[in-house]
C-alpha cells in the first residue's frame, strides 16, 4: 500500500489509540524505510544528473510515521479549510508537500517531529488522547492555545501587544511553521494560485495597467510613454 | 583509473575558448563567422534554452514548489546549473573574508538566468581615476567602446529609451514595456523627491529582430531561460547559432586544468579534464582566449605555471586576481496599503523591472565616491515556496479591510488575509561601484585541491567606508522612496551600522571583475587595451577579467563589447600573422 493511500485508509478508519503508542515507538531511523527506486522520476522539470541523483535519494525514503501524517493532515485542514472559494489543504495534497519539503530541508524535520509530539502530549496530558483521537472541540481548543504567535521585529524584540499562555511558546512556534508550510504547499498549487488570484504563466502582451485600474489609483500614463512604450491592438 | 594518460587531440585550431558565457560566446561567435577554427571548451553540459527551459512550468510541477536548493540557488526552476557550492569544487577564505563565488556549469553560463540588465559604461566610468583619484583609468574611453555597445545592441536587442543623460548613453533600443502599477507609484514617489526614474534596459525582444529568435510574451520567466530566445542569453543568442558555421568543436563537460606554454613563452593549447571519463586531455592552437569568468580566468593563468611564466602565466606584473571587486547591494522592501484588495489581471510583464534609477547625484557632495542605480520590483508574483511566509507580522502591522486581527490564526479568515495582501508588496535594491582595489584579491590556495586536482581560489577582500557610506545612502534613500509613496517598510529597515547597512556580502550581487586588468603598463596590468596578456601575445581575456573599474552598470554589456572588440582584434591580428 503506497503512503497516500494508507493515510486515507487512516482518515476513513479513524485512528485508533494504538496508533500513539506506535508513534511512541517509533524513532527517526525507523521512519525512513527506504523504498525500491524509482526508474523514473515523477517530474516534468529539467534537471541535471546530479539533482536527478539528487531527488531519487529523496523519494526513496519516507520521513513522517501514518501518524503524523495524519496530525499534519488535521491540522492542515485546520489551517486552510475548505470555503466557498477554493478547497482545503489536503484537497491540494499539501501534505504530501510537506512529506516532501522537510525531506528536501532537514532543517524542518525536527522542529516538525518533536512539534508533532509535543502536540500529542499536550493531548495526553489535557484529554488522555493523541491529538488525532481528540474530538473536533478538544483539538480546537489547543489550537487556539498554539495559533497566534507574538510578532518580532529583527532584533528578537516583541512588537505584539498581546501576550502568549505561558508555557505554549514551543508549540506556537511550531504551529508558525506549519502555517508557513501548509500555506507554501497550498498556494503554489493550481487550486491555490485560483484561491489567491494569480492571473499568469500564460503568452500574453502586456499593454500596461487597465484603464479602471488607473483611474481607481488616480495613475495614467505620460504621453511620453505613450508614445515610446510597446503597445499591442486589443486581442 | 589506473591507467591515467594524456590525450592529445591531433587538430591544430585557430582559436581555443575556454567558457561560453557572455565573453566566451561572444568569442567563439566572432571568431567562427570570420572563419577560424574553434575549440569551445566548457566546464558543463550542453544547454539550449529551446528544449531545456523550465518557463512556464507551474509552481507545482517543482516538488519543492521552486525553493531553491545548492543545485539552484535561485529557485528550482532558476536557468542556471550550480551557483555558490559545487560538489568537490571548493574554494577558500582568508582570515574574516565573506566573499562569495557563483560558478555556472553549463553552455551559456551564467546568462542563462541572469537579469537582463543592459547598460553601456558611460564616458566617466572609464576614467575614474581622473574624476576622484581612486583606482586607475581604463587605457580605452568610452569612444572606443561606443562602436562596439551600437553593434550589440542591434545584434541582441535592448529596449530601453535615449534619456540624453551625460554618464548613460543613448543606445538602439527596442520600445520599452509600459510600466507596472507598482512602477507607476514608485514614479511619482520618487520623482516627486528629485530622484529619476526611466525605463529599464534590459536585453530582451518586445519585437522581433530576426527570424532566428522570437519575440517576448511577458511571462516574467527571463531568469529560467527563453524557449523562444526571446531574451538574451550566451546559449541561444551567440554559440548555437556559432555552432551553425561548422567551424566550432564544442567540449561540453571539459574543466580547463592548465593553458600549456613552448619554449618561446607562448601558448600553445590548453590542458583538460573531461568530468566524464576522467581523462586528461590537450588541444592545441595559435591562440587561447579565456571566458571563464572572472575568478576561474585568473585561477587558470595563476596555475599555468612553467619556466618562461614561473609566476603563472600573464603574470610577471603579480597582478592576476588583484583588484577583485563586485557590485555593492543593498535592498529593502514594504508594503502599499493602498495596493490591499486590490482587482486581479496578468501582470507578468517581462523577466525583471520596466523602470528603474540611474545613479543621478553628485559624489562631491557626498561621504561616498562613485553611484549606484535602483532596482525595482513588486507586483502579482507567481506564488512559490514561502509564500507570506510570517503573514503574522503583516496582520499586526495592517488592517484587514478596517479590522485588528489576532496574528497568526486559522481557517477560512486566513485565507482572506493572503488574498488582502497579494500584490501588495514592493522592493528596491541598489546596485553600485565598489573601489577596486589592490589589496581586495583572490590568489590559489597553496594546499587545497579541487577533486580534479587542481589548486583551488583562495579569497582575501574586503570593504572599506567607502563601500559602506554608499550602502547607508542607499538605504536612506529607499526609505524616502517609500515613505513618499506611503508604503511601509517590512523588511531591510533594520540594518545599521552593526551589519554595514545591509551591504551584501562581495561576490553576493554576481559582478565580480578586475582580476585580469587592462592596462598599458605591463608592470601593473595583465593586459592590454585589447585584453592581450603583455607577457603572451596570443593569450586574451574575454570575460569580466579585463575590467579596471566596473561602473554602477551591471557588466554583462561590457563584457560583451569588450569581447567582440577583442575577438575582432585577434581575427585582423591573425591576418596580419601577428599572432
Amino acid at each position: 500500500m503506497d503512503r497516500r493511500k494508507s493515510i486515507k485508509a487512516l482518515l476513513i478508519g479513524g485512528v485508533s489509540a494504538s496508533v500513539i503508542i506506535e508513534a511512541c515507538n517509533t524513532d527517526e531511523k525507523k521512519a525512513e524505510v527506504p523504498k525500491a527506486a524509482d526508474a523514473a522520476l515523477p517530474y516534468t522539470l529539467n534537471r541535471t544528473k546530479e539533482e536527478q541523483a539528487y531527488e531519487r535519494e529523496l523519494l526513496s525514503k519516507i520521513f513522517f510515521t501514518p501518524h503524523e501524517m495524519a496530525t499534519i493532515t488535521i491540522l492542515g485542514d485546520i489551517i486552510i479549510p475548505k470555503d466557498e472559494i477554493s478547497g482545503s489543504a489536503s484537497d491540494a495534497k499539501v501534505p504530501d508537500f510537506i512529506e516532501f519539503i522537510v525531506k528536501d530541508m532537514p532543517e524542518h524535520q525536527t522542529p516538525m517531529r518533536g512539534g508533532l509530539r509535543w502536540l500529542d502530549m499536550q493531548c495526553l496530558t489535557r484529554f488522555e488522547k493523541a491529538f488525532t483521537d481528540c474530538s473536533h472541540e478538544q483539538q480546537m481548543q489547543i489550537v487556539d492555545d498554539i495559533a497566534y504567535p507574538v510578532t518580532k521585529d529583527a532584533k528578537g524584540n516583541i512588537t505584539s501587544k498581546r501576550k502568549i499562555k505561558p508555557g505554549y511558546e514551543q508549540g506556537i512556534a511550531f504551529f508558525s511553521l506549519i502555517r508557513n508550510l501548509t500555506a507554501s504547499g497550498f498556494y503554489t498549487t493550481e487550486m491555490g494560485g485560483k484561491d489567491v488570484g494569480y492571473i499568469g504563466n500564460v503568452p500574453n502582451q502586456w499593454n500596461g495597467v487597465p484603464a479602471d485600474v488607473l483611474k481607481q489609483y488616480n495613475m495614467a500614463y505620460t504621453e511620453k510613454e505613450l508614445k515610446e512604450c510597446v503597445s499591442f491592438d486589443k486581442v | 583509473m589506473g591507467d591515467i594518460q594524456v590525450k592529445k587531440q591531433p587538430k591544430q585550431y585557430d582559436a581555443i575558448i575556454v567558457g561560453s558565457g557572455a565573453g566566451g560566446g561572444m568569442a567563439a561567435y566572432v571568431l567562427a563567422h570570420a572563419g577560424l577554427k574553434v575549440c569551445l571548451i566548457e566546464a558543463g553540459p550542453m544547454f539550449d534554452p529551446k528544449t531545456d527551459s523550465n518557463q512556464l512550468k507551474n509552481p507545482w510541477e517543482s516538488p519543492r514548489r521552486g525553493a531553491s536548493t545548492k543545485y539552484r540557488p535561485f529557485g528550482d526552476f532558476d536557468g542556471c546549473y550550480w551557483g555558490w557550492e559545487i560538489d568537490g569544487e571548493p574554494y577558500t577564505h582568508v582570515g574574516d573574508t565573506k566573499w562569495e563565488w557563483w560558478r555556472a556549469r553549463m553552455l551559456g553560463g551564467r546568462t542563462n538566468h541572469w537579469g537582463r540588465i543592459s547598460l553601456r559604461f558611460g564616458p566617466k566610468d572609464f576614467k575614474r581615476k581622473s574624476i576622484d583619484g581612486l583606482g586607475d583609468d581604463w587605457p580605452i574611453g568610452y569612444d572606443d567602446m561606443k562602436p562596439y555597445y551600437d553593434k550589440i545592441d542591434k545584434m541582441l536587442g535592448v529596449f530601453g529609451t535615449n534619456e540624453g543623460l551625460p554618464n548613460d548613453p543613448d543606445g538602439f533600443f527596442l520600445p520599452p514595456p509600459k510600466p507596472r502599477l507598482h512602477e507607476l507609484f514608485i514614479k511619482k514617489a520618487a520623482t516627486g523627491i528629485g530622484i529619476p526614474v526611466i525605463p529599464a534596459r534590459l536585453s530582451i525582444l518586445t519585437k522581433q529582430i530576426n527570424q532566428e529568435r522570437g519575440q517576448c510574451f511577458f511571462c516574467a520567466q527571463c531568469g529560467r531561460s527563453c524557449k523562444v530566445y526571446g531574451d538574451f542569453s550566451a546559449s541561444s543568442c551567440l554559440v548555437i547559432p556559432a555552432l551553425k558555421t561548422g567551424n566550432i568543436d564544442l567540449v561540453t563537460n571539459a574543466m580547463a586544468r592548465e593553458v600549456l606554454t613552448n619554449k618561446e613563452g607562448l601558448a600553445t593549447g590548453v590542458s583538460y579534464v573531461n568530468k566524464e571519463d576522467m581523462q586528461e586531455y590537450q588541444v592545441f592552437g595559435r591562440t587561447v582566449v579565456l571566458g571563464a569568468s572572472a575568478c576561474e580566468s585568473a585561477r587558470l593563468l595563476m596555475n599555468s605555471k612553467s619556466p618562461q611564466h614561473p609566476n603563472g602565466l600573464a603574470n610577471s606584473s603579480d597582478i592576476v586576481g588583484k583588484y577583485l571587486h563586485d557590485s555593492t547591494g543593498a535592498d529593502m522592501g514594504g508594503i502599499i496599503p493602498e495596493l490591499f484588495d486590490r482587482k486581479r489581471y496578468n501582470e507578468d510583464g517581462v523577466g525583471g523591472m520596466h523602470v528603474y534609477t540611474p545613479w543621478w547625484l553628485d559624489n562631491k557632495k557626498l561621504d561616498f565616491p562613485r553611484g549606484y542605480h535602483i532596482e525595482y520590483g513588486g507586483g502579482f508574483g507567481q506564488p512559490s515556496y514561502g509564500f507570506n511566509w510570517g503573514i503574522e507580522k503583516m496582520q499586526e502591522m495592517f488592517k484587514i479591510k478596517g479590522q485588528q486581527k489576532e496574528p497568526g490564526g486559522y481557517g477560512s479568515t486566513l485565507k482572506e488575509d493572503f488574498r488582502y495582501f497579494f500584490g501588495s508588496h514592493v522592493g528596491m535594491a541598489g546596485r553600485g561601484e565598489a573601489i577596486a582595489r589592490k589589496d581586495s584579491y583572490c590568489e590559489i590556495d597553496p594546499e587545497v585541491v579541487d577533486k580534479y586536482g587542481i589548486p583551488v581560489l583562495r579569497f582575501n577582500t574586503s570593504y572599506t567606508s567607502y563601500e559602506i557610506n554608499q550602502a547607508k545612502h542607499m538605504k536612506e534613500t529607499f526609505k524616502e522612496i517609500l515613505h513618499a509613496m506611503g508604503a511601509t517598510v517590512t523588511w531591510g529597515g533594520d540594518d545599521g551600522p552593526h551589519n554595514n547597512y545591509g551591504l551584501h556580502a562581495p561576490g553576493n550581487i554576481i559582478h565580480e571583475a578586475g582580476t585580469v586588468r587592462m592596462g598599458n603598463d605591463p608592470k601593473t596590468s595583465p593586459l592590454n587595451k585589447y585584453s592581450q596578456a603583455h607577457d603572451c601575445k596570443n593569450v586574451f581575456c574575454v570575460d569580466g577579467g579585463p575590467f579596471v573599474s566596473q561602473a554602477d552598470k551591471n557588466i554583462t554589456w561590457t563584457i560583451l563589447a569588450l569581447s567582440m572588440r577583442t575577438s575582432e582584434y585577434i581575427v585582423d591580428e591573425m591576418k596580419k600573422r601577428n599572432i
